[in-house]
């Protein structure tokens, strides 16, 4: 057996993986709060955001920060409409984290499921899956949404499908690599010599093995979707107005960059902020999980 | 080694046979490629023209043969919106977008070393501690972000740098910060890494306890051996560069490869789409090559390990 097995079997028997994700969590406590600051706000929008992200006023066109218009504090100033850029910005990541998440849901799903039967089976499945995913990492991720969506079209569903289909490989290679490790165990043989089904022991004895490494991708792409959604919607190829986005308002910063400088500020700070939190958890957890990066 | 590169060598094609036949099943996603191809206001006869003269019209296998043939002729067709054959559009762009891409390439190192170098040495040190947040910053910041801040304070408040377009030596400085600035933190990471390795080797104490100099140990060695990791991963950033380029060319308007791929998605040029998304991932593939074949020729022990775990 070797020393990577090895590194999974110890942890394996001290707790369960979810619990040391959780328990490495807490030690990064402000990286989390901002974080959690994040998603509260993206869940709580129409709670807490001051007016309604849509409205448009043109009295109050590009106004700076802290302008009060009719009994109105725009906290953060207004963009070319007349909209109050905090609301949007509000808003705008409720899209930008709901579109990220469930992009990494997806891709998660397909890729951890096609790695762990590549993994386990080995022979024809191995080899077929394992070249798709050589293939599909071969093309610059950007290029593969970019041509995606130009065939499909832009739009909120579209651009999950594009992040979705085009990130998958990465979860199956890390699936693929662990659950060949995982199989080889000692345990796993006697469950199949015992009569466990291939269903059982895949969902019950592999799977929850190989957990935390992918917890730790997801997590670091969870920010590169971020970036991703953002750098689309920049493009005009992601979130399509007026539905906010943080890219799609960057976009039209861009163009009142002379003259409003805070619409192309807010929400640039924004994204920075939650992909930094994000990157750090990632690379915090990454560190203290993956055996791959324990040994080093 | 021959039998190595020769096995690269086709696992290489492969890619590069799986990518065309990708992007040949994405276009057919799309239920009729005609009325993708066809131009903005196209009338039914247009489309059926174009159905016709590009053999939409035929079985997908006849198709598919057709579209293999001509990449391998290097005939991309010919844009239906500029009425001109596609190769000679990317060809009037490509060196915009190379010369962009190696100006991020060149900035990247000359920073990135040397931070990855004094965050080597100095661990620990208030150096250190400055340097390292701008790395992780570097990391996170979005290219497209670092792009509109740049222009907002540099061209629009102080107007020393041209905001857009490529004019002179100028007009490349800001947008070849924003591109490069994740590569400048890749770099000083990763030499960073590297440098605290090979300060623990035991030829560092041999050179030291021999009463050499540190620095004449740093130049000499340290950084020499450090740079093994460098050499490939320029090859790897070289082509995220290229990649990344779609976007840092929209926000500064540079006549490049990227700023065409998103024209072109605009005006529904979708054979020069086509042939961006090919060209990049072969750039891509290349470049990835390279990078496995200086890996095994600068470090033998690298290919060996390779080998073991196939």
């Amino acid at each position: 057996m070797n020393s990577e097995s090895l590194e999974i079997e110890r942890t394996l028997t001290k707790k369960s993986p979810l619990l040391s994700v959780m328990k490495e969590l807490l030690k990064i406590w402000p990286l989390c709060l901002i974080f959690g600051v994040c998603i509260l706000s993206a869940i709580l929008a129409p709670l807490i955001a001051p007016m309604d992200p849509d409205a448009q006023n043109l009295l109050a066109r590009l106004k700076p920060p802290g302008s009060l218009i009719k009994g109105q504090v725009y906290w953060l100033g207004s963009d070319q409409l007349g909209r109050d850029l905090l609301s949007r910005i509000i808003y705008g990541g409720r899209i930008s984290i709901f579109i990220a998440f469930l992009s990494v849901t997806v891709s998660t799903s397909i890729g951890s499921w096609l790695g762990l039967m590549a993994g386990y089976y080995r022979g024809v499945a191995e080899t077929v899956i394992m070249r798709i995913v050589d293939i599909v990492l071969s093309i610059p991720a950007i290029l593969l949404a970019i041509i995606t969506v130009a065939v499909l079209g832009p739009g909120l569903q579209n651009l999950i499908i594009v992040l979705g289909l085009t990130r998958w490989p990465r979860y199956a290679r890390v699936a693929y690599g662990q659950s060949i490790s995982v199989s080889k165990m000692n345990y796993i043989k006697s469950a199949r010599f015992t009569g466990v089904s291939t269903s059982r022991i895949l969902w019950r004895h592999i799977f929850p093995n190989i957990v935390a490494p992918l917890l730790v991708v997801a997590t670091l792409e969870f920010g590169l979707m971020i970036l991703f959604e953002a750098g689309l919607s920049f493009l005009g190829l992601g979130v399509q107005p007026p539905t906010a986005s943080w890219g799609s308002i960057l976009s039209i910063g861009r163009n009142y960059m002379g003259i409003a400088w805070w619409i192309a500020t807010f929400p640039g700070i924004c994204l920075f902020f939650l992909v930094l939190s994000v990157n750090m958890i990632g690379d915090y957890l990454r560190d203290r999980i993956d055996p791959r990066f324990k040994k080093r | 080694m021959t039998s190595y590169l020769i096995k690269r060598l086709l696992q290489s094609l492969f890619a590069v046979w799986g990518v065309v036949t990708l992007v040949f099943l994405i276009l057919q996603l799309s239920g009729d490629p005609a009325l993708l191809l066809a131009p903005e206001g196209a009338t039914g006869e247009d489309i059926a023209l174009i159905r016709s003269q590009l053999g939409l019209d035929r079985s997908m296998i006849v198709q598919y043969g057709h579209y293999f043939w001509d990449l391998l002729h290097f005939d991309l067709g010919r844009s239906f919106v500029q009425e001109l054959p596609v190769t000679e559009i990317i060809a009037s762009r490509i060196a915009y977008t190379l010369y962009l891409a190696l100006a991020a390439l060149v900035l990247a190192f000359c920073v990135g070393i040397p931070v990855g170098i004094i965050t080597g040495i100095y661990r620990g040190k208030w150096i250190e501690k400055i340097l390292i947040p701008f790395v992780l910053i570097g990391q996170s910041m979005p290219t497209f972000w670092t792009g509109i801040l740049m222009i907002m304070f540099f061209a629009v408040r102080l107007g020393v740098l041209p905001a857009s377009g490529a004019d002179g030596f100028s007009s490349v400085i800001m947008p070849a910060i924003s591109l490069g600035a994740l590569s400048m933190a890749t770099f000083a990471r990763i030499f960073r890494t590297s440098i605290i390795e090979e300060l623990n080797k035991d030829y560092v104490r041999a050179a030291r306890a021999k009463g050499l100099s540190f620095f004449r140990i740093l130049f000499l060695h340290i950084i020499r051996n450090a740079s093994i990791p460098l050499i490939t991963i320029s090859a790897l950033e070289l082509a995220m560069l290229l990649a990344g380029a779609v976007i840092v060319e929209t926000v500064f308007a540079w006549p490049g490869l990227g700023q065409l791929t998103v024209q072109a998605i605009e005006s529904r040029d979708f054979l020069i789409v086509q042939a961006l998304v090919l060209l990049g991932s072969m750039v891509y593939i290349f470049l990835n090559f390279i990078a496995d074949i200086l890996y095994s020729v600068v470090d033998p022990r690298i290919k060996l390990r390779g080998a073991e775990h196939e």
